[in-house]
């Protein structure tokens, strides 16, 4: 991947390389020039608007429009926006259900192609912020149409090509034929949907987008129909992201940084995991107390997955920014919600988003610097750049604002009449999938607690704002970093300079996480899942 | 001004590669190699479509192996869970109710285990699989209601019995392609 980046060549280059410049040529990129941080800025924010604009036009078009052998409607105005917007972030929140809404044009030329286009630009951000880093005395991050293709060309079109196959050959449908009606076995009527599936599903995947071609996603057995499917789509939602911290590492000559912190990461998802396994492994007692004995939790599960990898999937798709799901999160016993919500919550750095989670994870980085520099009474530095009130004031914004509007749009929504009628559940666990709702569309994630009812006026609108804050408020600010990092001479390390690679490094980084976390969100977090908590311990039901 | 024209050139050319080119050389593949499955692995008996092989079928009747509860009825075109909280009065009115029909229909006793798949919805709604378990407890009661001895159904069960992978993870049958061979056994006493 670095040398993708830096434009060296790699055994795909032969292939790819003609398409790349074949590209240049027609859209008039002049692949040498240079951006700074603000010309890269406008170019990201152009590309996601245009973006925006012509999916919202296609869903409208939808039924004007060839590939539609359903026959389905335009999508509604308000739908439409909420998922232009959605998949331009690179969120893929769905109010719809794909086998009853959209058609195959839709779901191939306006889906599949932001499923690459928002990944790439996510990508391409998360480059440019490396390139702060990297960068001495320079005004320019990058070209941000340059990294885009690289990111789409090079990286996830092949990948997604091999993904695909795979999923083939486990059962995935890539097809533009009609339902099929079949007789069942007992003399019932059942349509079956088909579609060219499995080409959107790998990208989907790969590019933390997490948008199904079916209703509940990757628990749709013609979307993952097998345990292997399962793995390698597990495996796709990680591998990026995970590539992205190795590449940081290498890229500006120093793996050992890279290495520490994928440690701080893999140690937190662990973490998560462990509460999530252990939590779906018990019993619910309301259920025991009822004389009912049963060992654990399957409610909303595939048998094909069973409780261990789709909590392993279920910490995978929030941890990063993926959000597409194998089980129906809604029906997790209550402390797995929370360890998601938290996941989310935090602006999903474990691993996180392509590109965008890298980012997320430098901004904490540079306030753990900056705590640290504070008590040792030292100017906090990360490699070599020194930290300014610039940079502090532009990473807690972005860390603070995603979560701000969430939680302040989870208010509007619990003491508003549209918000409440969305409900499929009462009291605490209403209060959750609320909460779900808005810090997966904040944090770009785009899984649901799909029992609300989001496909109203009242919640396309305001997700849509939520997840219009989420995108903007991480790569602005990580783009305006980069800026202000590059411009900057790198200073020496010296032997008073905090080692960034060890253990003590580890510590107050995930510290810093989760502190920044229980001041943002733990308040409203206990209101939800904890005290469903409680109440499922109490035996209390609503 | 130059960035504009460069999003709406690049745009459309972006969507051309990717959103033509890709998914018909991914169909094309699909067409050469995958054919029955990239289109369905659908059944198809004497002339007619009875299902897809990874789509779970409504069986209500006795003599059929009976799938996981599902909150759409098995609708494949309306996928679904129930989306129902772990504190939620209806969830647990649910599960005590699916919990008693299980018990009448294979004679369980009170207080022993209901495999959890038979008593919690799957995510889908469509899941084609049961545990072996939750197949074995079926067999006495299909064997009465086919008129069947009892040790055919279970080896049936035995034949169609997967891992997760070769060597590795819970076992579970197709309940659809068990109920296919099951209503081609002839009846012997």
């Amino acid at each position: 991947m670095k040398r993708i980046y830096s434009g060296e060549k790699t055994f795909i280059t032969p292939i790819i390389r003609p398409i790349e410049t074949g590209l240049y040529k027609l859209s008039g990129i002049d692949e040498s020039s240079e951006m700074n941080w603000k010309t890269y800025g406008i170019a990201f924010t152009l590309f996601t608007f245009t973006g925006i604009a012509v999916l919202f036009l296609i869903q409208l078009l939808q039924n004007l429009l060839p590939f539609n052998p359903q026959g389905f409607a335009g999508v509604k105005w308000d739908s439409a926006l909420n998922t232009a917007i959605s998949f331009a972030t690179n969120t893929n929140w769905q109010g719809y259900g794909g086998e009853n809404t959209m058609s195959y044009f839709t779901q191939m030329i306006g889906l599949t192609v932001q499923n690459f286009l928002s990944a790439g630009a996510g990508m391409a951000a998360g480059v440019a912020l490396i390139r702060g880093f990297m960068r001495k005395e320079s005004e320019t991050i990058g070209n941000f149409w340059v990294d885009l293709s690289r990111s789409v060309l090079y990286i996830l079109f092949p990948l997604s090509i091999l993904t695909s196959v795979i999923l083939m050959s486990q059962g995935v449908v890539q097809s533009f034929q009609q339902y099929i009606t079949a007789e069942t076995l007992e003399g019932g009527r059942q349509l079956i949907p088909l579609g060219p599936a499995a080409s959107q599903i790998a990208t989907k995947q790969l590019g933390t987008n997490g948008g199904g071609f079916f209703s509940v996603n990757s628990a749709y057995p013609f979307e993952n129909p097998t345990f292997i499917s399962n793995l390698m789509e597990n495996i796709s939602i990680l591998i990026i992201p995970i590539g992205f911290v190795f590449m940081f590492g290498s890229m500006i000559n120093n793996k050992k940084q890279g290495r520490a912190i994928f440690l701080t990461m893999t140690l937190l998802f662990l973490a998560g995991l462990a509460i999530m396994l252990w939590s779906e492994n018990s019993i619910n007692p309301v259920i025991n107390d009822s004389g009912i004995a049963y060992t654990h939790n399957m409610e909303g599960k595939e048998t094909r997955f069973g409780v261990m990898w789709s909590a392993l999937w279920s910490q995978s798709t929030t941890a990063t920014s993926n959000g597409s799901v194998n089980s129906m999160h809604d029906s997790y016993m209550p402390l797995s919600g929370m360890v998601q919500l938290f996941n989310m919550g935090i602006g999903e750095v474990i691993y996180g988003g392509a590109g965008v989670g890298f980012a997320g994870f430098i901004f904490y980085i540079i306030l753990s610097m900056f705590i640290a520099g504070l008590m040792v009474g030292r100017t906090p530095e990360f490699l070599g750049k020194k930290l300014g009130p610039r940079e502090m004031t532009i990473s807690v914004t972005a860390l603070l604002l995603p979560m701000i509007t969430a939680v302040l749009l989870s208010a509007i929504a619990v003491s508003s009449e549209s918000g409440l009628s969305g409900l499929n559940n009462k009291s605490a666990h209403g209060l959750s999938e609320i909460l779900y709702a808005y810090f997966s569309t904040a944090g770009n994630n785009g899984s649901a607690f799909a029992g609300l009812n989001s496909n109203t006026l009242f919640y396309n609108l305001t997700l849509s704002a939520a997840l219009l804050a989420g995108r903007f408020a991480t790569v602005i600010p990580a783009l305006a970093i980069a800026g202000s990092l590059a411009v900057k001479k790198t200073v020496p390390d010296s032997s008073a300079s905090f080692p960034t690679t060890g253990i003590l490094f580890i510590v107050i980084v995930s510290g810093v996480i989760i502190i920044m976390g229980a001041l943002t969100f733990f308040p409203v977090i206990t209101l939800g899942p904890f005290l469903e908590h409680l109440f499922m311990k109490q035996g209390v039901l609503f | 001004m130059k960035q504009l024209r460069i999003t709406v050139l690049c745009l459309f050319l972006y969507t051309l590669f990717c959103g033509v080119i890709y998914p018909l050389t991914v169909t094309g593949i699909g067409y050469l190699f995958f054919r029955d499955k990239a289109g369905g692995s659908i059944i198809i008996k004497e002339g007619r479509v009875i299902g897809s092989e990874l789509i779970g079928q409504l069986f209500i009747g006795p003599g059929f192996f009976h799938g996981r509860p599902s909150s759409v009825y098995y609708d494949s075109s309306s996928s679904g869970g129930s989306n129902l909280g772990q504190t939620n009065d209806k969830f647990i009115s649910g599960i005590i109710k699916i919990a008693g029909i299980n018990r009448n229909e294979y004679g369980m006793k009170n207080n022993e285990i209901i495999p959890s798949d038979l008593l919690f919805s799957s995510a889908s709604g469509l899941d084609p699989h049961i545990s072996v378990e939750a197949a074995l407890l079926q067999c006495e009661s299909i064997a009465s209601a086919r008129n069947i001895n009892t040790d055919r159904i279970v080896a049936l069960v035995g034949k169609y019995s997967e891992r997760q992978l070769s060597y590795y993870g819970t076992r579970h049958v197709n309940v659809l392609k068990l109920n296919i061979e099951l209503d081609g056994l002839e009846v012997k006493k």
